[in-house]
């Protein structure tokens, strides 16, 4: 099993996804995800939004964007990897929002996309920074947990053991999960009285 | 030292070990797996040369992608037969136990699997599917994961997780006639918000929740991941137990003594430390239709669809978006918004019990499906299916109009034929509004309780059940 390479700082332009509770059908229609792979998803990003008008994902300006700036909730809904798959494969590295959706920013964290949280004052200056000057370059530092933009500096946070998972390069998960196999049976044992599996059907 | 929620013990007792700061290693007791979550995740296996752990933890049949019309399997899309028959080979390849859509044995597997008495108290469940959330009502945490968790299960039997908050939601008073879990649900979403439970699990209980049944509790918990929470749950009682004795997986007669024994110590310690608690009035609950496209944009059924700014500034805009979307006006009553589809089904209100209400209302009021709706009931799995024709409640609801069709998530979520059609308007008893949900990117979506869906399929447009079945509750 080989580990994961660090991620310290992700720095690029942004783009900014306005609104709340963006989910992640979405990000990712439904009917992208009959295909038995993930390869190609990077097409189908935001696809019903983008055909329904303008979108930054079109927009040239934020064409070589690795860095997504949004508001709260963001990636709700479905448990579809589908979703970060397509971004990271479109070319996200790092999501900055005020909040997630929980699933969402677990499968970031596994397929090591950044996601950090913003105070929502800061979060709407730097998004509107991002607006206004699309090719300002942006740097987040997990080791300072540090989001600095043009001259001006936010404090960001994420869970530190996700923190640590990037900058140690374990974020890819099966790794630490597989450490200690013993640990696991122990466990197994333990809640088999209680809770028979269900075994061959 | 502080009691502990029920949360904590099972959370705690299915600790490996803290992996980093915060970060642990949680046990899944049981591992429901799908075909669209998973394939990329046994092609992970394979290329690290890696095997599934413990396959008889390990649930497998196809739910998303199964027609719900003639051959579950062949009469699908050839993209979603490629990802059934995906699945079945990788259950081989691992010997998993699989449920097989061709003999019948399918369906939703938040569905299927608390049928076959596969759910017990204090487990850990993971399912690469959000609304797992529903097992819960069982006394169980029950995580939605995403494909490299699914993988992660499949070789390790555990997932990498972070404490959640724990907020009591203690619903007091009782649920009027007429008014359901899901209106509770959505009740309760509306006024937390879809981002009020994020990093929180929803402990359900008082008295209206202790009255409940299993599949009304199963509503409630498959609800909570809308409103944010990563999962919901319900202290296990004697309900809990009485609905899983004699079921197929629930322990044998012979262990059944010793289980509920252990059961009934999972309980929140009466001085249990919340991070937050919340007490609702179940009597102020009225039933609710969405207007929008989030979860939370909910009216109850006799008021008239919100004003945008009557709504807190920070959800204005986007309650002007979602009602042009939807083609709905502020200010007239919800009451009277013409329908397309009805749909009864899904994950959420796809239970025997949610059928059985809806053909009983029907057969005693006689009335049937308006001639310009096309209706849907879409069992949660072929054993509800076989339960309606067994007590022919089939026929009453075929008779009335409805399509009674297969097993399958169906219309709920657009993977599958079935699908809505360019700006069709679909009242339906699932959990998503969210544009383009049900398969068409203008399609649009107002969510309900399986008796609200029932009373807009025979009036061709949303209508107060409690009007519309006069007798209802009675």
């Amino acid at each position: 099993m080989t580990g994961s390479p660090p991620i310290r700082v992700v720095r690029g332009t942004a783009l900014f996804i306005a609104g709340d509770d963006v989910d992640t059908d979405q990000i990712m229609p439904s009917r992208f995800l009959r295909s038995t792979s993930f390869t190609g998803l990077e097409q189908h990003v935001f696809e019903d939004l983008r055909q329904a008008g303008p979108h930054p994902f079109d927009d040239p300006l934020h064409a070589s964007a690795s860095i997504l700036i949004a508001e709260r909730n963001f990636g709700c809904g479905s448990s579809r990897e589908h979703a970060p798959q397509g971004l990271a494969r479109w070319g996200i590295r790092a999501i900055i929002a005020e909040s997630f959706g929980e699933i969402f920013a677990a499968n970031c964290t596994a397929i090591g996309l950044v996601c950090v949280t913003l105070a929502r004052a800061d979060r709407q200056s730097l998004s509107k920074a991002c607006v206004d000057v699309p090719d300002a370059p942006l740097c987040i530092d997990l080791r300072r947990q540090r989001v600095e933009a043009a001259g001006a500096g936010f404090a960001c946070t994420l869970p530190e053991g996700r923190r640590q998972q990037f900058l140690d390069g374990s974020w890819d998960s099966l790794s630490l999960l597989m450490a200690d196999p013993a640990a696991v049976e122990e466990v197994d044992a333990r809640t088999r009285v209680f809770a028979p599996p269900p075994g061959v059907l | 030292m502080a009691g502990r929620a029920l949360y904590e013990k099972i959370f705690d007792s299915r600790v490996v070990r803290e992996v980093l700061p915060g970060r642990y290693q949680l046990f899944v007791d049981l591992h429901l797996v799908n075909e669209v979550s998973s394939p990329q995740a046994f092609e992970a296996l394979q290329e690290r040369g890696l095997d599934v752990r413990f396959p008889d933890r390990t649930i497998a049949t196809a739910d998303h992608a199964v027609a719900t019309r003639g051959n579950p399997v062949l009469d699908g899309s050839p993209e979603n037969i490629r990802q059934v028959l995906k699945l079945r080979d990788n259950a081989r390849k691992h010997a998993l136990p699989y449920l097989d859509p061709e003999r019948g044995e399918h369906g939703i597997l938040h569905v299927l699997a608390p049928e076959r008495g596969m759910v017990m108290p204090g487990m850990t469940l993971a399912c690469g599917d959000s609304h797992s959330s529903t097992h819960g009502a069982f006394g169980a945490l029950a995580f939605g994961i995403g494909t490299s968790q699914v993988r992660d299960v499949l070789a390790s039997q555990s997932l990498l997780m972070e404490k959640l908050r724990v907020r009591r939601i203690s619903v007091e008073g009782r649920l009027g006639p007429g008014v359901y879990a899901k209106d509770l649900a959505l009740h309760l979403i509306r006024l937390l918000g879809s981002k009020g439970g994020v990093g929180f699990a929803h402990e359900f209980a008082g008295p209206v929740v202790e009255a409940m049944d299993m599949e009304a509790r199963m509503t409630l918990c498959n609800m909570a991941v809308e409103g944010g929470a990563r999962c919901g749950y319900v202290e296990p009682d004697d309900v809990t137990f009485s609905y899983l004795k004699g079921r197929e997986h629930a322990p044998s007669a012979r262990a059944w003594n010793r289980c509920q024994a252990y059961w009934r110590t999972l309980r929140s310690d009466p001085d249990a430390e919340y991070d937050d608690i919340l007490s609702l009035d179940a009597d102020a609950v009225r039933p609710c239709v969405t207007w929008g496209t989030s979860p939370d944009q909910s009216v109850a059924v006799d008021q008239p669809i919100p004003h945008p700014r009557s709504l807190p500034p920070d959800q204005q805009a986007a309650a002007v978006e979602a009602l042009a979307f939807m083609g709905l006006e502020p200010g007239r009553p919800i009451v009277g918004t013409p329908i397309d589809v009805a749909f009864i089904g899904s994950c959420t209100n796809g239970r025997i019990s949610d059928l059985e209400v809806v053909a009983r209302l029907l057969n005693r009021s006689g009335m049937k499906v308006a001639p310009a709706v096309k209706a849907l009931i879409v069992p949660g799995s072929r054993a509800v299916r076989q339960e309606l024709h067994r007590r022919q409640l089939d026929t009453v609801l075929e008779n009335a109009g409805f399509e009674v069709r297969d097993a399958g998530c169906s219309l709920c979520c657009g993977m599958n034929v079935d699908q809505l059609v360019g700006r069709e308007v679909c009242a339906s008893s699932s959990n998503r509004n969210f544009k383009g949900r049900q398969g068409s990117p203008t399609g649009r979506t107002l969510l309900m309780s399986p008796v609200m869906v029932a009373a807009a399929a025979v009036s061709g447009a949303v209508a107060d059940a409690r009007e519309v079945f006069e007798e209802h509750g009675a």
